[in-house]
């Protein structure tokens, strides 16, 4: 049993600030139904201060506490005073979380920056777009990992595990965290140097150079998606389908353990567009329709 | 804590009474070792003596010499599998199930590490094991096939004797990690092609801290631990008197009652399922509902998650276990649920609720008025739930 303090429980048992906010002109959304816990804060905000702020949480206890301290810690604050919160002045408002489950706060602050950005007009999730995908079970960056480690002062891998949740899952990137870890600690500048979601592009077959005709275009694009993307695909437990090819723009839907996936986004860029780039044509662009 | 509805029984379960004052001359006045020469030890080793036939008479066992003590169920499936390895070193090959209790599973990585050829055979989504992959895994290295004999999580039965007679017929031993079955449905391993059998006294009304293990006549048989001539030299260690004592009555307890598990126990189980099905929209039950415990229900709410749900339950005094990443320390959702295929949707809240004959109607009634409000109250919380409800009128938007 978890050793929550009063406060967790008592935003637990009677959380505050639940549901969706009338008027809200900001939305954050981080997690997904894949990872345990997904947190949706909705901000209203005038004149550059948030006047309303509302959640709504799929997780645990600490991840509903935690969500919804965070709604009454930034409540009356300018954006600018609003960002300056962080996950351990969640935490903190708690009265402390277990170790294991800092991750939650994490998630808050996360929240809270997606919303402001969301707000300001920035892209939604900027850690995965600044970063590279470390641990594709949980969709987290090395960018969330120095942060968390700066922040937070983490020394071990295990803390990383905790407030990121990075390597909880097959812990295959448990080798490259400590890495991570070790040059962040060392103050070495950017993390070290590895392309955008490794291994996963066959460099074998070279580009056709020869134009193609709309038919064998379409006919390539099939085939690729059936015997590289697919395949790579379903051992993650997704699966991709053919929606339409209007010219050289491939439609997609992303199906099973994709469609919940925060990595979806550098699934579709880095890893099917750049694929079918590579094997088909190299104007080609994949855009993902949500159904 | 006020009134507690304990329905958390493949965890552990209560001391019944009768076991209780089984054991406690034993801690008290009966306090000689088994060893000794002097009556007052050789009372105590009578005890024992006893304690072996009644274990030996709940499973069917042939001679109670086949039933050896050990400390807990974990010790049992450890002796056995390096009892039955180390037996025959010439072969290199280990096969067990992906759904495995960690007593098996880690020993099973461990095995990996240190050389082993190990496979680790998958289950379709309601757990079963596809036996013509078990058929093809056997081969002439594989030295044993360890296969529970119930899963603790969703109560799946395995098809303990169709598996028995395929390794028999290939002359590969057979051990059963049988911690849940024991007490709750009928054995007879004198008519069973099993060779070892491991179960533990906590989970039948027995203390915390006995386990047995059954080795048939002519089994292999290594020592784990190593010392004095106890249990005829085959488990060094004083024996644990009181609490052998109290699995010997546990067992004689469960055997008088193992037809009431049947049907009251099963019937209160199955009432709690249904009207928990019929409550709750988008709720299914993990694992085969034909072949299963009786006392187990392992029932998915999508949306939610797993440990929320027990801490709310908590508030109403009703124990429970979840699948959840949340409740363990690991971050992924239970291997069990995960080796099924219960997408992460469903994995994440899945709720274990498992009887015993302790268990009342009230209790379930209790339960069946109380758990639908509480996954409302979650799905009211849960940014899913708009989703939900997108899903159910056709038209769904992400």
């Amino acid at each position: 049993m978890w050793d929550y303090t009063d406060k967790v429980r008592e935003y637990f048992l009677n959380p505050k600030n639940v549901g969706a906010l009338e008027g809200a002109n900001a939305i954050g959304e981080v997690g997904s139904l894949a990872c345990g816990d997904a947190l949706k804060l909705f901000l209203k905000i005038e004149n550059d201060r948030i006047v309303d702020a509302s959640f709504q949480t799929f997780g645990c206890a600490s991840a509903i506490a935690s969500s919804s301290i965070l709604t009454e810690l930034i409540k009356g604050k300018t954006l600018d005073e609003a960002l300056a919160v962080s996950n351990k002045d969640i935490a903190a408002a708690l009265g402390g979380l277990p170790k294991e489950k800092m991750h939650c706060s994490v998630m808050g602050q996360e929240a809270l920056e997606a919303a402001i950005r969301n707000y300001r007009g920035e892209p939604a999730m900027p850690h995965s777009h600044e970063g590279r995908v470390v641990c594709r079970c949980f969709g987290i960056t090395d960018q969330q990992i120095i942060k968390a480690v700066k922040e937070n002062n983490l020394t071990s891998v295990e803390e990383i595990t905790n407030f990121t949740k990075a390597g909880g899952g097959c812990a295959d990137c448990l080798e490259d965290i400590g890495e991570i870890l070790r040059a962040t600690l060392a103050g070495e500048t950017g993390a070290p140097q590895k392309p955008l979601i490794p291994d996963m592009r066959p460099k074998t077959v070279p580009p056709q150079n020869a134009p193609l005709s709309n038919v064998q275009r379409m006919q390539r694009v099939m085939s690729v998606l059936d015997e590289i993307i697919r395949p790579r695909l379903n051992q993650d437990g997704g699966d991709i389908e053919l929606i339409d090819i209007d010219g050289k723009k491939v439609l997609v839907a992303l199906r099973g353990m994709c469609t919940s996936c925060p990595s979806s986004r550098l699934t579709i860029e880095g890893f099917v567009q750049q694929t079918l780039r590579d094997q088909v044509d190299p104007d080609l662009t994949v855009q993902e329709v949500t159904s | 804590m006020s009134r507690v509805i304990y329905m958390d029984n493949n965890a552990t379960t209560s001391v019944a009474p009768e076991v209780l004052d089984a054991m406690l001359p034993f801690l008290k006045e009966q306090y000689g070792n088994p060893s000794s020469m002097h009556t007052f030890g050789g009372v105590v080793g009578k005890a024992v003596d006893r304690a072996r036939q009644q274990v030996a008479d709940l499973l069917g066992a042939r001679v109670p010499e086949e039933i050896i003590f050990t400390s807990c169920g974990t010790e049992s499936d450890s002796t056995a599998i390096l009892a039955a390895l180390e037996a025959q070193p010439e072969k290199r090959h280990f096969v067990t199930t992906r759904v495995e209790h960690p007593a098996v599973l880690a020993l099973g990585q461990h095995l990996e590490k240190k050389g082993y050829r190990v496979t680790f055979l998958g289950v379709d989504a309601k757990g079963n094991l596809n036996m013509d992959e078990l058929k093809a895994a056997l081969t002439r290295d594989t030295a044993l096939v360890s296969v529970m004999y119930a899963n603790n999580e969703t109560g799946v039965i395995y098809p303990i004797k169709e598996i028995g007679n395929m390794c028999r017929e290939r002359g590969i031993l057979f051990h059963t990690d049988a911690v849940q079955a024991v007490g709750k449905i009928p054995l007879d391993l004198k008519n069973m092609p099993i060779d070892y059998l491991s179960l533990s006294g906590h989970k039948l009304h027995a203390p915390k801290g006995i386990g047995a293990l059954y080795v048939r006549r002519g089994a292999p048989f290594r020592t784990f631990l190593r010392g004095g001539h106890q249990e005829r030299g085959r488990r060094a260690g004083t024996e644990a008197v009181p609490n052998i004592v109290a699995l010997g009555a546990a067992c004689a307890l469960a055997a008088k009652h193992i037809d009431q598990e049947n049907t009251v126990v099963k019937g209160l189980r199955d009432k709690l399922e249904n009207a928990l099905l019929a409550a709750v929209p988008e709720s299914i039950i993990n694992g085969d509902r034909t072949h299963r415990l009786p006392n187990t229900t392992n029932i998915s709410f999508k949306y939610v998650e797993g440990e929320a749900i027990l801490l709310l339950l908590d508030q109403f005094g009703v124990c429970a276990s979840s699948g959840s990443a949340c409740t363990s320390g690991s971050l992924e959702p239970s291997h069990v649920l995960r080796a099924m295929g219960v997408p992460f949707t469903f994995a994440h809240g899945s709720l274990r609720l498992s009887l015993s004959r302790y268990n009342t109607e009230a209790e379930v009634d209790g339960v069946i008025k109380t758990l639908p409000g509480i996954i409302e109250r979650l799905r009211e919380i849960s940014p899913y739930r708009n989703l939900a409800d997108n899903v159910a009128e056709g038209e769904a938007h992400h």
